[in-house]
């Protein structure tokens, strides 16, 4: 049971986002710009940002989401996704977005963790200052997500095959026009 | 430096915001409904939640500028604020907002820490929901705030009354997007 009263049948973010709508439409707006708005990553390669902080945040509820999300944009198995998740290195992914996921990872322990050394190797497989500022803001901002949605003890549905179903209408819904109750 | 190319000269988040003011609004517009809109708690006091978070995420720019608004927010009960970064169990607050830091100091580490018992004693204190909630996403968010400004190092101001003007300003006006540079 969450913390506090949210409304019924809602899970993880979902609830408190009904609870309490003036904050969440300026959440859905921020999630819709950082992940889907025009940009130089492509909204698989965001998708996988954010899910690869969820992971380390230990947030089964976020981590399943965007992974869901993330497999429908990449049209890729669950399998790999995990891959990505506990060791990206090993992975097919491009050199960038490594370079990318471990700004990201360093953002998750906290903000000073983030070494010129990584900003520099970044930019040397090509990321741009744009990139850097979206992937350290993507996830920082997936540091919040994931807080709001544990931090009022939300519940998740624990059939992780759920995630990739909806993760399908998440990619063609987008962040602000959806039912929350659907 | 910073990481990237942001304007020069301008301290923390602004620097970021300018730099990117398509996320910026939405930044900004959630400080403003979270910080400033309807609320159980009052400005001061949602203040306070941001610079204990600020405070143990160690971000100097936040920690800083929350501070100096909610010294502003609090007027002649502001030496508060310094008993809070010091010490929550000590400070003089009530024991509601005592219950509540508690919560958003657990918030900072990992949502997850946040258990029951901690909830029971913010309820017994006299939290509601609203206040709950609204101590949760304030601590969430500024984990978030925290590492936007650190994780791309940007400016920070070492001289005090830099600050002061910062938290009249916040006290005043509020949060509201910065001009670009160039107009």
């Amino acid at each position: 049971m969450a913390h506090i009263n949210l409304p019924d049948g809602l899970p993880g973010i979902r609830g408190p986002m009904a609870f309490r709508p003036e904050t969440a439409r300026h959440l859905n707006e921020l999630a819709e710009v950082l992940l889907r708005s025009e940009s130089s990553l492509s909204r698989g390669d965001r998708e996988l940002i954010a899910t690869y902080v969820s992971y380390l945040n230990d947030c089964f509820f976020c981590q399943n989401a965007h992974g869901g999300i993330a497999q429908h944009y990449l049209q890729c198995d669950m399998g790999f996704i995990d891959q990505v998740k506990v060791d990206f290195e090993s992975t097919s992914i491009s050199d960038k977005l490594k370079a990318l996921l471990a700004i990201a990872g360093s953002v998750q322990k906290g903000g000073k963790q983030v070494t010129a050394d990584q900003i520099e190797k970044a930019r040397g497989l090509g990321a741009t200052d744009r990139e850097i500022h979206d992937t350290v803001l993507i996830a920082a901002a997936f540091c919040m997500f994931n807080r709001y949605v544990d931090g009022l003890g939300t519940w998740a549905p624990q059939d992780r095959n759920t995630y990739v179903d909806r993760g399908k209408m998440r990619a063609e819904e987008g962040y602000i026009h959806f039912d929350l109750y659907k | 430096m910073a990481h990237i190319a942001v304007p020069e000269g301008i301290p923390g988040i602004r620097s970021l915001v300018m730099f990117r003011p398509e996320t910026g609004q939405y930044l900004y517009t959630l400080a403003q409904v979270l910080l400033r809109g309807q609320s159980p708690l009052t400005p001061a006091e949602r203040e306070l939640i941001a610079t204990h978070v600020s405070a143990r995420n160690n971000c100097t720019f936040c920690l800083s500028s929350h501070a100096a608004a909610a010294r502003e927010l609090f007027k002649e009960e502001s030496n508060l604020v310094n008993c809070v970064i010091v010490d929550v169990k000590s400070a003089p607050v009530s024991p509601k907002i005592k219950a509540l830091l508690s919560i958003a100091g657990k918030v900072q580490i990992n949502g997850m820490e946040v258990q029951p018992e901690d909830i029971e004693a913010a309820i017994r204190a006299g939290a509601n929901d609203r206040d709950i909630h609204d101590t949760v996403l304030i601590a969430a968010a500024f984990s978030m705030f925290n590492r936007y400004v650190d994780g791309l190092a940007t400016l920070t101001p070492t001289d005090p009354k830099a600050y002061e003007e910062m938290g009249k300003r916040l006290a005043t006006n509020g949060y509201s997007l910065p001009k670009p540079v160039n107009s």
